[in-house]
């Protein structure tokens, strides 16, 4: 399966936070291509191990959470209107007039009203609006819609991943599916290089709420460097270029006190050596990626966060450059190959 | 399937063609007069095997609300202008479709993570959005879009819910719709069908049509404002889905005739068809030019309310599309018996 066919799978499909299951087979197939074993863990995440010719002496973490941010069900009001409240950060002026499914016991469509301009006063198109103020019409009433859904229930953005110019697409759950699309690229270019480290390629849950995944999934796995592969803020006019990184030019290579200095040196030469490109953005304390929790689980693990550039975080209509999925995906091939067990002392030394 | 095929067309104020073209495919056959005028309003002549009756003009205009591009930034940002009344809320976060080529782009917004506190309670100006087509320049993009072209909506049409229908640009494709199934029909009687052309942004197309047609008589056909989303007393809400077709009494542009409502609403009662009276001031539609233009002509318009139109998603109740065509297709025979 070419990469770009995976993401195009996984943006459409549907796992908010708490809620991946949905997505749990295409993955475990996607990633048991290339892996020696793939499990699924008690929590959910999904870990597969790829064995080096060091016999398990060195072993690398690689998290990408395959959560994303959407909507659960509160309440059914008497019109059959559902109310309901956000699973992670959303700007609640990106969802109106959206349509979206309600995973009940079946996927409902649903769309978010909007009040039409005519009935307006001057004033109100300056009012933004409160999420707890909209409702989701599914066109059923509240005596057939209650035997179909209940209050708990996810709800998804509705939408299809599309192609734009230059191999940019766009789709509502590139945060961080595309993380996830490239853990099964670099599997593939894993395939083509020998390395000696050991690779545990793991899609985790609840990165955009508790981090739960990546924490017992590094506390289960134990690694000696964990990394984090999840998406930057792709630059657009309206972002400084200080805390944004450009599309196309290879992933952002995090800075600050979540990374650590000496293999983040290393990865960085190793992207020199394979001319990878490589950006630079800086986070000066725990990162608000699956790499907070990786370095603090158990005694402590050097982290480092790959990030891939994207504009529009936590809209639906998140865009990437596929080039930045293939540019990590190298990276992260290129870097496992080139640690060695004899080696980790003097690359981990502060 | 028709209301699939007519609100999937792109058809903003002014760039009617797709849509235009459509109808003109769809009646073909059926009718025995089709001709396009001079501002583009496709007009349709349905004779009666005993001529000699009035003229019935029925009117549905092919227009719908969208964007159109007003400039290319240096990055490739496609700057854009509304293109008749949209709420600029409604815009974020949404694809969209460019040009005769239906080129994908995406208008987008600043990540959360990014803004200041609060920042969201701030509404986004028309000017601060941009559509993002994938290009990294400007001279990129220039070989893709041109300033000047129209933007549609990209929405899909579905059924769902209890037999409803979520599309774009109901508001009035609904009416096209209703008015091509009039059409087609094998009702005798003398109708001039006017599809017209840029009724959003100011009843452009109807007076011109109206005044080649002449007509004795008009009727309005629209997709009208819906809303309960709020608790509103009910004498607050313009219509409610799934109610039958709404009747106009007055809005911005028209004074619906009384006697001809009267005569509307008798119609209705005696087919034992639902209806409702829209209970709005608000809006207008093509009535407003079509009963003043020549000597005048009494008009009614007549309804499928619907929900959110004027934005990316619209949703209508099939109940109400059968009942508001058993209603035309009443007055149009009472029309021709020379009950009106």
């Amino acid at each position: 399966m070419e990469t770009k066919d995976l993401l195009e799978i996984l943006s459409n499909g549907n796992g908010v936070s708490g809620f991946e299951f949905n997505l749990k087979n295409e993955i475990i197939d996607a990633f048991g291509k290339y892996t020696d074993s793939v499990r699924l863990d008690r929590l959910g995440n999904i870990i597969a191990h790829k064995k080096g010719s060091g016999n398990g002496a060195v072993k690398i973490l690689m998290a990408a959470h395959m959560d994303e941010i959407g909507f659960m069900v509160t309440d059914i009001d008497k019109k059959g209107f559902i109310h309901f409240t956000n699973i992670g950060g959303i700007d609640p002026r990106t969802i109106l007039a959206q349509e979206v499914t309600i995973h009940g016991k079946e996927d409902i469509l649903g769309l978010i009203g909007s009040k039409p301009p005519h009935l307006q006063d001057q004033s109100e198109q300056e009012k933004s609006i409160k999420m707890e103020d909209m409702i989701i019409d599914t066109g059923f009433d509240k005596e057939a819609l209650s035997e179909l859904i209940s209050i708990g229930d996810s709800i998804t953005v509705n939408r299809k991943m599309i192609s734009l110019l230059n191999n940019r697409v766009s789709g509502k759950a590139m945060d961080d599916r595309a993380g996830v699309a490239a853990l099964f690229e670099t599997m593939k270019e894993l395939e083509k290089i020998n390395h000696h480290a050991d690779v545990y390629f793991v899609a985790t849950i609840q990165e955009e709420v508790t981090m739960a995944g990546a924490l017992t999934a590094t506390y289960g796995i134990n690694p000696d460097i964990g990394i984090a592969v999840d998406v930057g803020f792709g630059r657009t006019p309206e972002l400084n270029n200080s805390n944004s990184i450009e599309m196309g030019k290879g992933p952002g290579v995090l800075l600050g006190g979540n990374i650590h200095p000496g293999l983040r040196k290393r990865l960085v030469a190793v992207a020199g050596d394979y001319n990878v490109p490589v950006q630079t953005n800086v986070w000066p304390g725990p990162s608000g990626t699956d790499a907070r929790a990786i370095q603090i689980t158990r005694e402590g693990v050097p982290a480092l966060v790959l990030s891939i550039p994207l504009r529009y975080m936590h809209t639906s209509v998140e865009v990437l450059d596929l080039k930045d999925v293939s540019h990590t995906a190298k990276l992260l091939a290129f870097f496992s190959a080139s640690i060695e067990e004899n080696e980790m002392e003097g690359l981990l030394c502060f | 399937m028709l209301l699939k095929k007519l609100t999937e067309a792109s058809g903003v104020s002014g760039n009617e063609k797709e849509v235009r073209d459509l109808i003109k495919h769809t009646l073909e056959g059926y009718v025995d007069e089709i001709k396009t005028d001079r501002i583009g309003n496709l007009i349709v002549h349905k004779k009666e095997s005993n001529p000699g009756g009035k003229r019935l003009m029925i009117a549905a205009h092919m227009d719908e609300v969208g964007l159109l591009v007003k400039d290319i930034d240096s990055s490739g940002l496609l700057k854009f202008m509304p293109v008749g009344g949209i709420d600029k809320r409604v815009l974020v976060s949404k694809t969209v479709s460019i040009g005769e080529k239906k080129l994908p782009g995406v208008i987008g917004a600043k990540p959360i993570h990014l803004q200041k506190r609060n920042e969201w309670s701030k509404v986004l100006d028309m000017d601060d959005l941009y559509i993002d087509i994938g290009a990294t320049s400007k001279e990129e993009a220039e070989k893709h879009v041109s300033i000047g072209d129209y933007v549609a909506f990209d929405t899909s049409y579905m059924e769902m819910g209890n037999a409803t229908i979520k599309a774009k640009a109901l508001d009035d494709r609904v009416g096209c719709s209703l008015l091509i199934d009039i059409l087609k029909s094998d009702i005798d009687a003398e109708i001039y069908g006017a599809f017209t052309v840029m009724e959003e942004v100011g009843l452009v197309g109807a007076g011109p049509a109206a005044y080649q047609i002449k007509p004795d008589m008009a009727i309005v056909l629209e997709g009208t404002l819906c809303y309960e989303i709020e608790e509103l007393d009910s004498h607050q809400m313009p219509t409610l889905l799934g109610k039958g077709p709404a009747i106009s009494l007055i809005d911005r542009t028209t004074v619906y005739d009384r006697a001809l409502r009267d005569q509307v609403v008798k119609i209705a009662e005696k087919n034992d068809i639902p209806y409702q009276y829209r209970k709005t001031s608000m809006g207008g539609n093509d009535s407003g030019k079509i009963h003043i233009t020549g000597t005048g002509c009494t008009t009614t318009g007549i309804s499928v309310p619907t929900r959110y139109i004027h934005s990316p998603l619209s949703l209508i109740s099939k109940s109400d599309y059968d009942n508001t065509y058993k209603l035309v297709e009443a007055i149009v025979k009472e029309f021709e018996k020379g009950a009106i």
